[in-house]
């Protein structure tokens, strides 16, 4: 049965596209990869293995700045968004369809519907306006910004694990006596632990890959390191930047196959 | 309610770091500032200097003025440097906290956009013009006719700096005008040409320096010392100043009315009016600065260097780019807006 | 309904509204609010070197596709903000065809793995995904540019003896937003698919139905929901899109996104920026609409 279904599933050329489009997919990225470990000055003209570029990279206090920065920005609107996103997950779950929900759904998925370019505009102008009035500054306009999009990425995640949830657990745990807050922490939280690691993982990912509001938000001596690749990309082509995306890709590939292992392993 | 509320206040205060002890946040254009001039001035003070980038006047003063950015120097072109004294974003400098003040070489002294420099320290001055590789292009170079009216075997390779004031004084004068002219007729012509010609440019972006070097594009509008720091990795390139006129500049430093950073930022201008240091400035850039006496820190090929030196036959043909008028630049702008859509 | 249920049911939906809340102050704050100012900016006139004027004028939405000539006042058609506009939708469409014309074989394939593979491969499309926009971006940069890999294979080839100049034009953008985005496409497609019961196929065949007519009348209206959701994931992205056209275009085939950066930069015209912000959200929006009616008529369908 199994193998006959293969034989009408097929169809012409299928195949063959999809090869071509894997291999299209992933050859410009190997291409940068290559070419961060090439020893000419030229982004163009291969001049054979080395590791200058990372070494550069690596004493580059730009790009160490910027890569703090990023990783900041990230572990804490990752936090701060799959805090309130499990919270919402919650509220919006496992429960009568209440007066109003659809409005919830709504601003919870609306930064996945307005275009970034949109958004970063309206921040820039707010942001202005209250460092203007208030003249207080900081990281932490960048951080929330970053929460505020990263909220349905975490949101997402962990509703699906909600839904995927037995109750009879939690009603068992009550028959037992147990208060709503010792079921929360022994029995729901622990079952939907999985869900609210992927959701936070997402997060930091989507916050790390942040380009255009970061662009239009940050303040002097704020650039991430994606902000910072875009201003040397409009300069200087040397294969640094190739070795600074190589890095973050490495970075995303590992948090990615984490989280691979982690969603497969608990189905 | 309340409590994610306390917790933002918070959060957007206490991460305050723009006004911490021994920083300084310097507003530049992008590829302009020398990394051992920072490292100098932070060896010898303590202070570290952040640089964040920006690509031209227009964006540096839009930035600047949507308010709350941070910085506490930046470095306007002569032009610009009345608009930020008019809106009140730069402060007058107490000059008794810049004991080296009189290095600032007489001729950049008593300039008009700043007589006695109670406002600005200069930074690097320089040319606009074109730039060719002549492996492509064997004809004359000193000429906008390269960008205007491109011969064939420039046409789709070549690139435009989009910088307004620059590019369309080019134009104007080209056109037989003054920069900041109101004469119809002249813009007229230069609107056109320009609106015309764009169809042959590939590009009009940044990064002159990398590019022209590595053969993407075959000439472009470029400035002289990223031309000249083109020349150096690749002899191909030749800086040309257009014969019909073309603008001259300098980029000076100024202090933000908003800056956190005061003394710091003082400590800072001081440091870049020793000769010794602005010739760290010019080493890295490729121009010319405005110290007396730097000239002799700098590497030995600033002083015979084409990009550096104006050929005198070419010197009457460069003028120092004024402060428009408000209908100049309205009909600039509108020239401008035409050409970048 | 009893008392108690009723009392039950109210304190449920306070509960809900209460755990929402968090989430609904920093999406207020930081997502949906600053959208209103906005609204108000597009109303104000521009001041002369940025920033605005608090005085009310029409000027930024008639600068949408009316403007006033350089040298004689008269208003006239902005006919090149209608080639922005017109370069933008059309990028946008393409893009979308793009991507579906070999997202959607690429999706059949991954779903017609068997499962133990399935997941593997699922994983290598979602890997670009998740990667940085602007690195993809960039990769393909390397690739099209004039010494890039595609210009330097062609000509040890011998195909071509200059290399094609494909960078910093309207293709070299569209080239990039497929790449970028169509990972977008394969993933609902895919989700379709997989819920696609392969024994009607047999069904099809047995009844003699060509490849063709089976594609045609069987396979694309039961995956029809994941072409349209695909479609859109791919659209409404591509039409705002900032990063790939500044990259790719080289500064001079700009979309809505670079012009509405370059209002508030060189353009100094705030207003006409917030305008063009509101009127990019509007055709998202409406675009929105349309799927979501198109997807609720779908389930209709279906039960």
């Amino acid at each position: 049965m199994a193998t006959k279904s293969f034989s009408v599933a097929k169809l012409p050329g299928f195949t063959a596209t999809a090869v071509i489009v894997f291999v299209t997919l992933y050859l410009p990225i190997l291409t940068l990869v290559a070419y961060s470990f090439n020893a000419s000055q030229s982004v163009a003209i291969w001049g054979g293995f080395s590791w200058d570029w990372y070494v550069k990279a690596w004493n580059n206090d730009a790009v160490k700045d910027a890569t703090v920065r990023s990783l900041l920005i990230a572990v804490c609107a990752a936090l701060i968004s799959t805090a309130v996103a499990t919270m919402a997950a919650l509220g919006t779950t496992r429960r009568k369809a209440f007066k109003g929900q659809t409005f919830i759904y709504v601003m919870i998925n609306q930064p996945l519907m307005v275009p970034e370019i949109v958004t970063a505009v309206s921040l820039l102008i707010l942001f202005g306006m209250i460092k203007q009035a208030t003249g207080i500054q900081g990281i932490g306009y960048v951080i929330f910004a970053h929460a505020a999009f990263c909220i349905p990425f975490a949101y997402l995640p962990i509703r699906a694990r909600l839904e995927g949830m037995d109750m009879t657990l939690e009603t068992a745990a009550a028959d037992l006596y147990a208060s709503p807050w010792q079921t929360f922490r022994h029995v729901t939280l622990p079952i939907l632990l999985p869900g609210v690691i992927a959701g936070a993982m997402l997060a930091f990912v989507i916050s790390l890959d942040d380009v255009v509001i970061t662009e239009f938000v940050k303040s002097g001596g704020q650039d991430t390191l994606p902000t910072y690749m875009l201003g040397q990309m409009r300069r200087q082509l040397t294969p640094e930047i190739n070795a600074i995306s190589s890095m973050l890709l490495a970075l995303t590939i590992v948090l990615l196959t984490a989280f691979f292992l982690l969603t497969r392993k608990n189905d | 309610m309340k409590k994610p509320l306390l917790a933002l206040s918070l959060l957007l205060s206490t991460t305050s770091i723009a006004a911490a002890e021994g920083q300084l946040n310097l507003f530049n254009w992008g590829d302009y500032t020398s990394p051992e001039l920072l490292e100098k001035f932070e060896k010898e003070t303590g202070i570290k200097v952040t640089v964040t980038d920006y690509d031209s006047n227009d964006t540096a003063l839009a930035k600047v003025s949507a308010g709350g950015g941070g910085y506490d120097l930046v470095v306007p072109s002569a032009h610009f440097v009345q608009i930020y004294v008019e809106k009140g974003l730069i402060q007058k400098l107490d000059l008794s906290k810049l004991p080296h003040h009189s290095n600032i070489a007489p001729e950049w002294m008593d300039v008009e956009w700043d007589k006695g420099r109670n406002y600005t320290i200069p930074w690097q001055w320089g040319t606009t013009g074109i730039s060719v590789d002549t492996s492509i292009y064997k004809g004359d170079p000193n000429t906008s006719e390269i960008f205007l009216n491109p011969p064939e075997e420039l046409k789709g390779k070549i690139n435009v700096v989009p910088e307004m004031n620059e590019v369309v004084g080019l134009a104007v004068m080209w056109a037989g005008g003054k920069p900041c002219t109101e004469d119809v007729a002249v813009l007229k012509k230069a609107h056109d040409a320009l609106i015309n010609a764009r169809q042959y440019w590939i590009s009009m972006d940044y990064g002159t320096t990398e590019r022209m070097a590595n053969g993407d594009w075959a000439a472009s509008v470029n400035w002289s010392g990223e031309t000249f720091r083109s020349r150096l990795k690749n002899p191909n390139v030749v800086y040309g100043y257009p014969k019909e006129g073309y603008p001259l500049w300098m980029d000076s430093v100024a202090l933000l009315s908003d800056a956190k950073n005061v003394d710091e930022a003082y400590k800072f201008l001081d440091f870049i009016s020793l000769p010794e240091n602005a010739a760290l400035i010019s080493a890295f850039a490729r121009y010319p600065n405005g110290i007396s006496g730097s000239t002799e820190f700098m590497p030995a090929d600033m002083a015979t260097a084409p990009e550096v030196n104006i050929p005198a036959e070419f010197k009457a043909a460069g003028h120092f780019l004024p402060a428009c008028s408000g209908k100049a630049l309205d009909y600039m702008t509108a020239i401008w807006t035409d050409l970048q859509k | 309904m009893s008392a108690a249920e009723k009392a039950q049911a109210a304190q449920s939906t306070r509960n809900g509204w209460l755990l929402s809340t968090p989430a609904l102050v920093i999406l207020t704050l930081f997502a949906v609010g600053p959208l209103m100012i906005v609204v108000v900016y597009s109303f104000l006139a521009p001041g002369q070197y940025g920033n605005i004027e608090w005085a009310f004028s029409l000027d930024g939405w008639r600068g949408i596709l009316w403007t006033k000539d350089i040298f004689d006042d008269t208003y006239g058609l902005a006919d090149a903000n209608v080639t922005i506009f017109w370069r933008s939708i059309k990028l946008s469409v393409l893009t979308t065809l793009l991507t579906f014309a070999v997202g959607f074989p690429t999706a059949w394939f991954i779903a017609t793995r068997p499962a133990k593979s399935r997941a593997l491969w699922l994983f290598l499309i979602t890997i670009p995904f998740w990667t940085n926009l602007l690195i993809r971006t960039y990769a393909i940069n390397e690739v099209i540019r004039n010494e890039g890999l595609l210009n330097t294979v062609l000509i040890k080839l011998g195909l071509i003896s200059e290399p094609l100049r494909i960078i910093y034009t309207d293709t070299a953008v569209f080239i990039g937003m497929a790449y970028v985005y169509l990972p977008l496409m394969v993933l609902p497609l895919f989700a379709a698919i997989d819920r696609f019961d392969m024994r009607l196929l047999e069904a099809a065949y047995d009844l003699y139905a060509s490849r063709w007519q089976v594609l045609r009348r069987v396979i694309l209206p039961i995956v029809k929901p994941g072409i349209i959701a695909g479609s859109i994931l791919v659209f409404v992205p591509s039409l705002g899109a900032y990063v790939t056209p500044r990259v790719l275009g080289g500064g001079k085939q700009m979309m809505i996104g670079n012009f509405i950066d370059l209002q508030f930069g060189q353009g100094r015209n705030w207003p006409l920026g917030a305008a063009l912000s509101l009127t990019l959200l509007i055709i998202v929006t409406v675009a929105l609409l349309i799927y979501v009616k198109y997807a609720n008529r779908d389930t209709a369908h279906g039960h």
